[in-house]
């Protein structure tokens, strides 16, 4: 029944902009009151220890995040709506929490966090508070149009066992039901949130992770450049869309 | 590390209904988990939240294993008086948290 379903709608393809909706707008009204409210909102609880940890001096260098980017609403406004965005020495495009970590190793000499960690979700979770209202727009040139390309490759590519792409839930059947949940569009726009789920804030990288074990494919590690190409053809795709990080989902 | 985020109007007037918000970072482990080795994950909750209003108590409440991580709890006190609210979360592991904000009455 299921395959009859999906085969009948298989070739919806892209999701035109007028019809492009936030994970927001498919929630409860409790959900939508409880990331509304910067005080009922538990993410802001990872914003404000990000904001400590920007002001803190660490690693060998002794310098905090502030000495050299001074007034993160200011300096960091739209930079989590920028990621993934190319690294010219990595000679590839690189996510919010990759670039905290090159900050952290070649400016201020200290370890990289640890992909989950409390101090990374903290760290990136103050920044993209900064992006909050701002429209998604990651720069799409001849430097980082192969990696949206492998990236919409694997947006598109049937994996795991259960022989499912990305595309044939978010693109469609979005707005359908998955047993209780309704099935959004994917569009990476309030992360890091959180999740009621995970009880915590939680990367786009975690969740994709949910996802392909979802799929029972075997997931791609953290940091890898599957989930980062993956990272940019969803972000491309919700394009000028409003970031609203950290988010609240179900 | 900020751990708590309170919501109290800064002024109300006397005798108005204020809503007061206190949202706290803690894991709430059940303490009935296991690892995936088998071995208990030992309990480590918020056991009580008190609020006190210029040294009176006006709200407690008993936390147990089944809420969710992160407590947020909202009520609602008649604003009497200039002065202090002080917030108590206390638990397991010697866990204590105190907070406090003042308010203007007039």
């Amino acid at each position: 029944m299921c395959v009859v379903v999906l085969a009948a709608s298989a070739s919806a393809g892209e999701i035109p902009r007028a019809e492009r909706r936030s994970g927001y707008d498919f929630m409860s009204r409790e959900t939508r009151a409880m990331q509304d409210d910067d005080t009922a909102n538990p993410g802001m609880l990872w914003v404000l220890e990000g904001e400590s940890l920007w002001n803190k001096k660490t690693g060998d260098a002794g310098r905090a995040c502030a000495e050299c980017h001074a007034d993160a609403r200011v300096s960091m406004k739209g930079v989590a709506a920028r990621h993934p965005s190319f690294d010219a020495a990595r000679g590839r495009p690189i996510t919010l929490e990759q670039r905290v970590n090159v900050c952290r190793v070649d400016r201020q000499k200290a370890p990289p966090l640890a992909y989950e960690s409390r101090e990374l979700l903290a760290l990136t979770a103050y920044l993209a508070r900064q992006s909050r209202g701002v429209p998604i727009d990651v720069a799409i040139d001849e430097r980082t149009q192969p990696f949206l390309d492998a990236g919409r490759a694997t947006f598109y590519r049937r994996q795991g066992q259960l022989n499912l792409a990305c595309s044939q839930c978010h693109d469609d059947n979005w707005g359908r039901r998955l047993a209780g949940n309704v099935v959004p569009q994917g569009h990476p726009t309030g992360y890091p949130l959180y999740r009621l789920e995970w009880q915590s804030l939680g990367s786009l990288q975690r969740r994709l992770r949910n996802c392909l074990i979802g799929i029972r494919a075997e997931p791609y590690e953290y940091g890898s450049a599957e989930l980062g190409d993956l990272e940019l053809f969803l972000m491309w795709r919700a394009r000028r869309m409003t970031f609203e990080a950290p988010a609240v989902r179900p | 590390m900020a751990s708590a985020l309170i919501n109290v109007p800064a002024r109300a007037k006397r005798g108005e209904i204020i809503e007061i918000k206190a949202l706290i970072s803690h894991p709430m482990e059940t303490g009935y988990r296991r690892t995936q080795l088998g071995a208990l994950v030992p309990r480590d909750i918020i056991r009580l939240f008190v609020c006190t209003y210029n040294g009176t108590e006006i709200f407690r409440a008993e936390l147990h294993p089944a809420i969710a991580a992160n407590p947020f709890i909202v009520f609602s006190t008649v604003a009497t008086e200039s002065g202090t609210l002080a917030f108590h979360w206390t638990g397991d592991r010697g866990f204590s948290e105190t907070e406090s904000v003042a308010i203007t009455v007039d």
